[in-house]
């Protein structure tokens, strides 16, 4: 899709005899107006009609499960007298056997899937960002110690290692988060090393260094903004990452703990009553698809929007 | 090729062993294996916990823990004292790795055949309806959960199985403990090999799926940049039949990358198995991980951990020696 660069040679057409112009001014109605790198890419991400209807879902979603809770009328702890109604007026999604209003219980489980998957992309990303550029920028004997470490964790199935030292350390949320945001950093180091290996080559880097920067300000001013658009993507794909991780973490019995909920516990919880009680597996279950979709489509507008050569091959 | 076989061989050997040291310290982490003999009420004899301390090599020092524990493993073969001092690692570790192995291998060869196939098909017609219905079906299994999805396949077996009044789908372990009558160790050949394959179906469904999604979507965007290079443009040019343009030129070009992207899965899959085996509830890999944690049998968890970690490096190299012989251009470098 041609877009206009910002680098593109303004037209300005001085015409003063034009009906409407003062003496003067600048005629604009041939004038490209300059526009960044970001406000192209977010005109690009906005004109992604999927990645636009999946970021309002997304946010419905977050809207749904942190403000929901305030206003609806029952909490997830609440045992209401009604147990095993399906879906109804008083009960949206229904209850379990004991009376629990899986609307409320949803809404936390949502909750605490959301905060433990923004928690592992931001901790995966800022850690695997700097791990990888030191990484890069240093290469020789640092480089090889950090990276033949990352590959050491990468040996180790995650989903075993994470459910060893949740088992060992807790079950909440926020410890979740560590340990599966920490034992994802070593693949985002792995992207962004990549790319400081060629971009520290690079002529603006040169030329930063000739004017004095030092080597932090290299790295964090000059290396990290430009590895911005794949720590982004990235980002994103860890968050849907996370949220399928926590879950599958929370069924096996090694995530968030009882009496406080997650999606991943509520399908354990209905996975026997598919056949008797199916709300109580199916609305869990389709929410933590929507919000993973959601996401997922996020992150490949992004990545259209982001970096239009790959786009060229990947689509 | 055999001098570039050798490197690579000889690079694992350090990594296998760094990989021990991680797995023994984070099998230390994970817990004290008397935690729950200490806490017996009434209380364990001091004796007895100091016997059992012995046992389990805990009166000794980290390092020389590590030594004891390397030392069995490569001269004996044995992966150190279990909690419970009857049981043998080495046996527990041996028949769940046979369960977990059938389930990953046959869902890693449907997972793949079936990527390749909607890949290409994708990729010759790009932008037509099935390339968009199969980019969305990508998308949708991508972000579906392998324990949501298992689950709701397990109780489609069941409720096949009661309308049909019959017994197609096996929905629980990996072999029925009858056929009809007799046991399962009396049926004849075909009935054992039939209840196996029942019984596989609706896991290798499940495990495939992850995988299906991500290679899919790889094989599609390889073959797409392969279609578009100078190489197959002159194939074209030459007048070759458009099927040994697609074949020969394109399609074996584009699984070269393949093959790596899927040797370095596999430990996402042994992930994605432990949770389909719980599910239908295998007595696999995901299974012994759990008791393990369950009595805190470290010497367990170490050996389950070092015995993946060597998966994941096996077929790291796997992936780095088929690279080699697809791609001459790596053996040379």
């Amino acid at each position: 899709m041609p877009e206009p660069s910002n680098t593109a040679p303004t037209t300005t057409v001085t015409a003063p005899e034009t009906p409407g112009v003062q003496p003067g001014q600048v005629e604009r109605e041939f004038t490209v107006r300059e526009r960044s790198q970001w406000q192209q890419a977010g005109r690009r991400f906005l004109r992604h009609r999927l990645a636009v209807g999946s970021l309002s879902i997304f946010l419905l979603l977050v809207v749904f499960a942190f403000l929901g809770p305030l206003v609806w009328k029952y909490k997830y702890t609440t045992i209401t007298p009604d147990n095993s109604v399906g879906p109804r007026l008083g009960h949206p999604f229904g209850t379990d056997n004991l009376g629990h209003d899986l609307f409320a219980e949803v809404m936390r489980g949502l909750q605490q899937s959301i905060k433990v998957a923004l928690l592992i992309a931001v901790l995966a990303t800022t850690v695997g960002a700097l791990w990888g550029v030191f990484s890069g920028f240093y290469k020789g004997l640092v480089d090889a110690s950090l990276m033949r470490f990352a590959d050491l964790l990468l040996t180790i199935p995650q989903l075993a290692l994470a459910a060893g030292l949740a088992n060992h350390f807790g079950g909440t949320w926020w410890i979740i988060g560590i340990i599966l945001g920490g034992l994802s950093a070593p693949y985002v180091a792995r992207v962004v090393r990549g790319m400081v290996l060629s971009l520290r080559e690079r002529e603006f880097i040169e030329a930063a260094r000739a004017l004095g920067a030092s080597d932090m300000r290299l790295m964090l001013v000059h290396l990290v903004p430009n590895a911005m658009a794949v720590v982004i993507v990235n980002a994103t794909l860890l968050v849907a990452g996370g949220v399928l991780g926590e879950t599958a973490l929370s069924f096996f019995g090694f995530g968030i703990q009882s009496p406080d909920t997650s999606l991943g516990l509520l399908v354990s919880a209905g996975q026997g009553a598919v056949l008797t009680r199916p709300w109580l597996f199916y609305f869990p279950g389709l929410f933590i698809i929507l919000f993973a979709l959601s996401v997922n489509f996020i992150g490949d507008g992004l990545r259209d929007a982001l970096d239009p050569q790959q786009t060229r091959q990947r689509r | 090729m055999l001098a570039y076989t050798i490197r690579r061989v000889l690079i694992s050997i350090p990594v296998l062993i760094g990989s021990s040291i991680l797995v023994f310290i984070i099998g230390k982490l994970l817990g004290d294996p008397l935690e729950s003999l200490k806490l017996r009420n009434p209380p364990v004899p001091r004796h007895t916990i100091d016997l059992e301390n012995h046992r389990l090599w805990l009166d000794r020092s980290w390092p020389e823990q590590y030594y004891l524990w390397l030392k069995g493993l490569v001269l004996h073969g044995n992966f150190g004292p279990s909690v419970h001092s009857t049981d043998s690692i080495r046996g527990e570790l041996g028949s769940a790795l046979t369960v977990t192995a059938k389930l990953v291998v046959v869902s890693v060869i449907v997972a793949v055949t079936l990527a390749i196939i909607t890949g290409v098909i994708s990729a010759i017609r790009q932008y037509s309806a099935f390339d968009y219905s199969a980019t969305f079906m990508s998308f949708l299994f991508f972000s579906m959960p392998v324990f949501w999805f298992a689950a709701l396949l397990k109780a489609g077996g069941i409720w096949y199985n009661q309308n049909v009044n019959a017994d197609t789908f096996g929905t629980i372990g990996d072999k029925s403990v009858l056929i009809g009558d007799v046991s399962f160790s009396d049926a004849s050949f075909g009935q054992q090999l039939g209840n196996i394959v029942g019984h596989m179906i609706l896991p290798t469904i499940a495990l495939s799926l992850a995988g299906y999604a991500a290679w899919t979507r790889f094989t599609r965007a390889s073959m797409l940049e392969v279609m578009n290079s100078d190489y197959v443009r002159l194939a074209r040019a030459k007048g070759l039949r458009s099927r040994r343009v697609l074949v020969r030129h394109s399609l074996r070009n584009a699984l070269i990358p393949l093959t790596t992207v899927t040797a370095l899965d596999i430990a996402a899959l042994l992930g994605g198995a432990i949770i389909t085996e719980t599910v239908f509830q295998w007595h696999g890999m995901g299974n012994l991980f759990r008791t393990g944690l369950q009595d805190k049998d470290v010497y367990l968890l170490m050996g389950w951990l070092l015995i993946s970690a060597t998966i994941v490096i096996l077929f790291n190299l796997i992936a780095d020696l088929l690279y080699g012989v697809l791609d001459p251009r790596i053996r040379h470098a």
